[in-house]
């Protein structure tokens, strides 16, 4: 545990003094619940397509399959025609692609980053190193199966996968919204354990709180 | 008083095609830009899936009272600018709530919406938005100056507070639009303008490419939403309190929609030609061009 998420105490500049526990303070450790959509099918439908249509991606590049996002902006691919944006804060993102080899040390920030999004989210692994490794499979520091630590909805696969195959990818996971099949959030909070049990499994100076939103 | 209860109704109405309005003709200023970047840009309706996205988020969480107000206060000041000032001029149904003195609370509701936010923002505790705030509430104060004093001079020319008796005295042509008769107060004010649609090069606050996207950082869900509706709503209403004071006003709704989206273009032409500036170079800019048009203009009347 590093030494400012210690609890202490703190005097403030005006002299008070007050107690302080990062853990507790900022952040909320209630764990994630299995949040049920509308409970008329025809209004969840509606929720369902505009979720497909409108996703706003978490501008987090983990590895060298970042690289293959930027071109998607550009004129010559133009991703924001199908209804695909980027949002730099996670609150607002409902998509996390995790573009590459994931370190160890990244998928400590992926899982937090994760955990900020709200219900509903999803999860693109990109390139062959989130399936099994890829060219990373005998490295020290870096996870091999992404759908052991963080609910994957759909892999593109490849080394490196080209910007049309992400598109291709994209529009396999707006068929999964949009017939509801992506519950990747809710499959998260059912087996919140078996996650937290594997990702502790690797991280080894888990300095945050089991759940951190 | 004697208050006409049909008013109210036909206000939702207003608020009703105001707001479809908005989605569509932000949509379509966004493919112009993009258009211009030689992309295709979003699709016409991509405002409506992203709004019904948002309000069919399932899980949020809140920062507090203040953080919960926040979009609330926005979206009131976006609504109140709409309601409290005549959209079209002549009609019974749509000159909305206005009243004499309207001017007044119209300058006020330009500014709720910003205040509002700063309080929200800085309840959610974010460092990004709480620099982003203080960034717009500085840009948003120096950009207010030149429209103050624009709107206080066409006031004193036709020496009335009331938006319906201003837009009265400039019928019967182009010719006795403000535009004409007071062109010094019209630059003023539309170099203000610029400053406030949050356009480059006026838009350090909210670009996603600066400190991640400034005020906003910490929303989403409904209360995202709720600043989406807001972002349909608050130029057009704006724009339509431009239009009154400055052009002429709408006699229907072909020429309003018109209008509206021609004054618009103006902040998209200026918007993708120019760079964007940083908060103290746009905030002398301001004061350096646009403040001594508008003192000016007030000698001049």
């Amino acid at each position: 545990m590093k030494e400012e998420l210690l609890k202490r105490t703190v005097k403030g500049p005006d002299g008070v003094e007050f107690e302080v526990e990062p853990l507790r303070d900022y952040y909320c450790e209630a764990a994630p619940t299995v949040m049920h959509g509308a409970y008329i099918k025809i209004v969840e439908d509606l929720f369902n397509w505009a979720r497909a249509e409108s996703l706003w991606i978490l501008g987090f590049g983990t590895g060298c399959g970042a690289i293959e996002m930027r071109p998607l902006m550009t004129p010559r691919f133009d991703a924001y025609r199908y209804g695909i944006q980027w949002r730099p804060t996670p609150r607002q993102a409902n998509l996390l692609v995790i573009s590459g080899y994931l370190s160890v040390k990244t998928l400590k920030r992926a899982i937090r980053a994760y955990e900020q999004m709200q219900n509903p989210k999803y999860v693109v692994g990109l390139g062959s190193c989130t399936i099994n490794g890829g060219m990373y499979w005998d490295s020290y520091n870096t996870i091999k199966r992404l759908d052991q630590y963080l609910p994957v909805d759909i892999y593109i696969a490849g080394c490196m996968p080209r910007p049309e195959a992400l598109l291709a990818g994209f529009e396999d996971l707006k068929k999964l919204i949009r017939t509801g099949q992506a519950e990747g959030a809710n499959q998260y909070a059912e087996r919140f354990d078996w996650y937290k049990t594997n990702q502790k499994q690797v991280i080894h100076d888990w300095d945050m709180p089991e759940y951190n939103w | 008083m004697q208050f006409d209860w049909m008013k109210i109704p036909y206000s939702l109405l207003t608020l009703f095609i105001v707001v479809n309005f908005g989605m569509i003709l932000t949509a379509f200023i966004a493919k112009i830009a993009a258009r211009v970047g030689r992309r295709n840009g979003i699709r016409i309706w991509q405002n409506y899936a992203d709004l019904i996205k948002s309000y069919g988020s399932r899980s949020s969480i809140t920062h507090g009272a203040m953080f919960y107000l926040a979009p609330v206060f926005r979206l009131t000041g976006g609504v109140g600018l709409l309601l409290f000032v005549p959209t079209i001029y002549g009609s019974s149904m749509f000159s909305n709530l206005s009243f004499a003195g309207d001017l007044i609370l119209a300058l006020y509701f330009v500014f709720f919406g910003t205040l509002g936010m700063a309080l929200g923002a800085a309840e959610s505790g974010h460092p990004h938005a709480a620099i982003g705030v203080s960034r717009g509430l500085s840009q948003v104060t120096t950009s207010e100056l030149p429209l103050a004093l624009a709107v206080y001079s066409v006031a004193l020319q036709y020496h009335t507070l009331s938006v319906t008796a201003i837009v009265a005295a400039q019928q019967g042509g182009f010719e006795h639009w403000t535009l004409f008769t007071n062109p010094l107060a019209v630059a003023a004010a539309m170099l203000a303008f610029l400053g406030s649609m949050m356009r480059p090069p006026f838009d350090v606050v909210l670009a996603p490419q600066e400190i991640p996207i400034g005020p906003p950082t910490e929303y989403h869900s409904s209360y995202l939403a709720l600043m989406q509706t807001n972002r349909a709503i608050y130029p057009i209403a704006k724009i339509v309190v431009y239009m009154n004071l400055f052009f002429g006003g709408a006699g229907n709704w072909p020429v309003f929609f018109l209008k509206v989206f021609l004054i618009y273009m103006v902040s998209v032409f200026v918007g993708v030609v120019f760079p964007r500036f940083r908060v103290e170079q746009s905030i002398r800019w301001f004061l350096i061009w646009a403040v001594p048009l508008g003192i000016l203009s007030i000698m001049l009347v």
